[in-house]
Formats: C-alpha cells, sequence, structure tokens
C-alpha cells in the first residue's frame, strides 16, 4: 500500500467545499427529473399521437439525443445557449437546461414503453364510456403507466444523478467538483478522489435499495 | 462565424491551408487530427466492449449459480460496485487513485487505464442483463441438463448459455452503442479521443460549431454502425420460432 492518508479529511475541512457541490448535484438531480420527465410525456404522447406533424419532430428530437454522448450535449448547449439569449449563462444554469433537454428524450421512452404497456382493452374501455382522448390518458392509461414505469423511472434517475458529475465538462460545481477542489486545495487529491467514489458510491447503492423496495411494492399483480 | 469547412485543410500548427488536407510529412491538419481522434474513441470503445462483455459475462453467470452461495455474492458485489460509482469517478480512481496504492501501475499507459475503467463500469450494465436473461429461462431448462447428467458447467454451456444469450442481444446493442457516447468521458484525461478534439480544436480554430458539427456526426455514425453490427449478429443467431423478449429499461 502506498500513503494514502485519510485521516487529514474529516468533515470540518472539507464540507465547505463538498457541501455546496453536494447541494447543487442533487438539485441538478430533482429538477432535470422533474422537467425531464414533463418535457418527456410531451414528447411520448405526441410520438403516439396518431399525426404525423407530431410524430416526426418528437421522434428525430429524441434519436438525436440519443445519438449523442452527454458531454457532447452539454458543450453544445454551453456553446449555443447565449447566441440564442444574446447574453452569457452560467455553466450550472446551462447545465440544468442541458440535462433537462437530455433527459426529456430518455423518459419519453421510458413513457412510450409504459403506454404501450398497457392492454390496448384499457383504451377501448375508456372509449367505450364516452371519455375524450385527454380524459382517457388523464384517468385511464396514464395512473396504470406511471405505476408500470416507476421501477425503471427511478433507476434512469440514479443514472442522471451519477450523470451529474459530468458537468466537469463545462466546470460547473458540483460534487464532484467540490471534492476535486478540495483536494487540491489541501494537497491531497489522491484521497479526495477516493473519498467521493465512497460518497457517490453510498448515495447511489442506498437509492438503489430504496428503488428495489419500491418495485416489490407497487407491482401489479395480474 | 462563417461556415468555413476549409478550416479542417489547415495546418494545426502553422494555420496555412493545406492543397487536398492530409498533411504530408511531418505536417498535421485539423483533418488528420479528427481522423485519428475518431481511432482513439473507437479503439477505446471497442477494447472497453470487450473487457465488459468478458468481465459482465462471468459476473452475470456466477450470479445465477445454485449452491454456490460465495460466487453469487462475488458476482452481485462486482455488479454494484461497478454500477453506483459515476463513470468520471471511476475514471479519475483508476487514473489517480490505483497507481498511487500500487506503484506497479505507474508505468501502464493512460489509455489502458481508460479503457479498463469503462470496461468494469458497463460490465456491471452487462451482467446485470446477462443475470435476468439466464433467469427469463424457463426453469424446466435447467432441470433438462441435470435429468440428462450434465454437470452445471456443461448445463451452462450447452443449454442455458446458448438460449439466454440470444435474450440479451437487444440490451447489449444498446450497451455497444452506449459504450461509444461513454467513451466520450476519456476527455477528462486527456486522452486524444473526438470529444477531446473537439474541445482543443474548437478553441484554437474559433470555430467551435464546425468541430463540434463533425465530432457530433462521427459519433452518430459510429454509434448507428454498431447498432447494424448487432442486428446482423441478432438475426444470424436467430433460433426459428424463439422470439426473444426484451424489456423496458433504463440508461444512456
Amino acid at each position: 500500500m502506498g500513503n494514502l492518508d485519510l485521516t487529514f479529511f474529516d468533515w470540518s475541512v472539507i464540507g465547505p467545499f463538498v457541501w455546496k457541490g453536494l447541494i447543487f448535484s442533487l438539485w441538478l438531480t430533482v429538477v432535470a427529473t422533474i422537467g425531464g420527465v414533463i418535457l418527456g410525456t410531451a414528447l411520448a404522447l405526441m410520438r403516439l399521437s396518431g399525426k404525423k406533424w407530431l410524430e416526426v419532430p418528437a421522434a428525430a428530437y429524441v434519436n438525436t439525443m440519443r445519438s449523442i454522448p452527454l458531454v457532447m450535449v452539454l458543450l453544445w448547449f454551453f456553446l449555443l445557449i447565449p447566441f440564442a439569449i444574446g447574453r452569457p449563462i452560467g455553466a450550472e444554469m446551462s447545465a440544468v437546461v442541458t440535462f433537462i433537454a437530455f433527459e426529456a428524450a430518455y423518459f419519453s421512452e421510458i413513457v412510450r414503453a409504459g403506454i404501450q404497456s398497457i392492454p390496448r382493452g384499457q383504451i377501448f374501455a375508456g372509449q367505450a364510456l364516452g371519455m375524450t382522448y385527454g380524459q382517457n390518458m388523464k384517468l385511464v392509461i396514464l395512473p396504470q403507466a406511471f405505476r408500470n414505469m416507476l421501477p425503471v423511472f427511478l433507476t434512469q434517475t440514479i443514472i442522471l444523478f451519477q450523470d451529474t458529475s459530468l458537468v466537469y465538462a463545462i466546470g460547473a460545481y458540483d460534487m464532484l467538483k467540490g471534492f476535486e477542489t478540495a483536494g487540491k486545495n489541501l494537497g491531497r487529491p489522491v484521497e479526495a478522489y477516493l473519498l467521493a467514489a465512497v460518497v457517490y458510491f453510498f448515495m447511489c447503492y442506498a437509492l438503489s435499495w430504496i428503488v428495489k423496495r419500491i418495485q416489490q411494492k407497487v407491482q401489479i399483480i395480474r | 462565424m462563417a461556415w468555413d469547412w476549409q478550416l479542417f485543410c489547415k495546418e494545426t500548427a502553422t494555420g496555412e491551408i493545406i492543397a487536398g488536407c492530409f498533411g504530408k510529412g511531418g505536417d498535421q491538419t485539423y483533418l488528420n487530427w479528427i481522423l485519428s481522434a475518431w481511432g482513439w474513441t473507437l479503439t477505446v470503445a471497442l477494447a472497453a466492449l470487450v473487457v465488459a462483455l468478458l468481465m459482465g459475462l462471468l459476473m452475470g453467470t456466477l450470479r445465477t449459480l445454485p449452491n454456490s452461495p460465495w460466487l453469487v455474492r462475488l458476482g452481485t458485489a462486482w455488479t454494484e460496485l461497478f454500477r453506483n460509482i459515476p463513470l468520471l469517478v471511476q475514471i479519475f480512481l483508476w487514473y489517480f487513485v490505483v497507481p498511487a496504492i500500487f506503484p506497479a501501475m505507474k508505468d501502464v499507459p493512460s489509455v489502458i487505464l481508460v479503457i479498463l475503467a469503462l470496461g468494469f463500469f458497463t460490465s456491471a450494465r452487462v451482467s446485470e442483463q446477462v443475470r435476468s436473461g439466464i433467469q427469463a429461462l424457463p426453469r424446466g431448462q435447467r432441470y433438462a441438463g441435470m435429468a440428462v447428467g450434465f454437470t452445471t458447467p456443461q448445463t451452462y454451456r450447452y443449454v442455458l448459455l446458448p438460449m439466454a444469450l440470444r435474450i440479451v442481444i437487444p440490451p447489449l446493442t444498446s450497451e455497444s452503442m452506449n459504450i461509444i457516447k461513454n467513451s466520450s468521458v476519456a476527455f477528462a484525461v486527456s486522452i486524444a479521443e473526438l470529444t477531446m478534439f473537439a474541445r482543443q480544436a474548437g478553441e484554437e480554430t474559433s470555430a467551435p460549431v464546425q468541430m463540434y458539427l463533425a465530432v457530433t456526426v462521427l459519433y452518430a455514425i459510429s454509434a448507428f454502425t454498431v447498432n447494424r453490427i448487432m442486428r446482423v449478429i441478432e438475426q444470424k443467431t436467430q433460433v426459428p420460432g424463439f422470439v426473444a423478449s426484451g424489456g423496458m429499461g433504463a440508461g444512456h
């Protein structure tokens, strides 16, 4: 073993560096999930609408996003947003916009699969009761679909949380950056990266454990 | 911001436009550079894919073994470890932490470290797919193997794995495409791959839009090609009358 010295780190030393980053990572995860789900559901409904002029642009958007690495999407948005709105935007805000736009594509695929997992008889039943398309979606299809896709959906959120570390590419201050900064300032980069890995591991492991429990709870037994 | 595509013919050091766009002798144009970057992206991704498939297949299979709780635990621990740490953090672990703990790793080229990082990260996902592929088979298959007197390795070799591997081809297709996209994270430790090129050349030429566009297109072409190759493999290996069922999955 080399000369690792983890005792060097205690919370009072790294706290100020890491805390700010942790808050941003969590905040980015929550905002991107909510934004991504709303936009993603809209995209999924467009793709399933049966109307060409809605289907084609939605499919093009989703497929484009899904074929580009997230790092490149981050770089693209960081480059283009200031052009689009005519003033510079911080790395943090740019990251939020990118994650919502990027995750929407992935969430839309989950929502689409969830809606398609509902037996067609359910849709017909809604129609037979005289429901409009909107009522049918809101009262019959989506409640069941969201329940079916909840596990995948939560897994995607964990992946999203892991991916927030990629804001490194545009220099936003997230948890990883917090550890890195702490490591540089204290002259202990190796220990800082190791500690970052441990913290990420326990957070993600705990979240996946919770997801597993939820999965068992919400299963619809048919 | 002119849409000047000629800048790919520029020599990277002198800025001269070179006829034919390919630098001769010691000269290197941006076209030379982006092609070599594409080569690095494909090298890293494909080598990591080999690592991921080997380790993922091994660990995923271990997790389904009957009567070997410690091997099951090993497979599960491997999967949980490499699945719950972000890829970028794992790359830093291999690049900074592993050589500090094991001095023998100091001489290993950084490309190898990135390939191991990306390969092990993806192996956790492959292991999940392989495990659920094997578990998706009817239990009777395993019993059938036992009934004809196969040992456990024989049951896996001749009965379970041939079917399970066919079931996991569709999810492995998306993992193979993911690995090309995920190789972009290697920029963080200065591997001369496409994302690194996009950042550096974008800055040098002050024409990031063209550079980003070219890189984005190359990523899309690479992922699409992998998709087609996997589709061919899927069709060639198909067992008539057997329809592999895929589920919903999360991922990037």
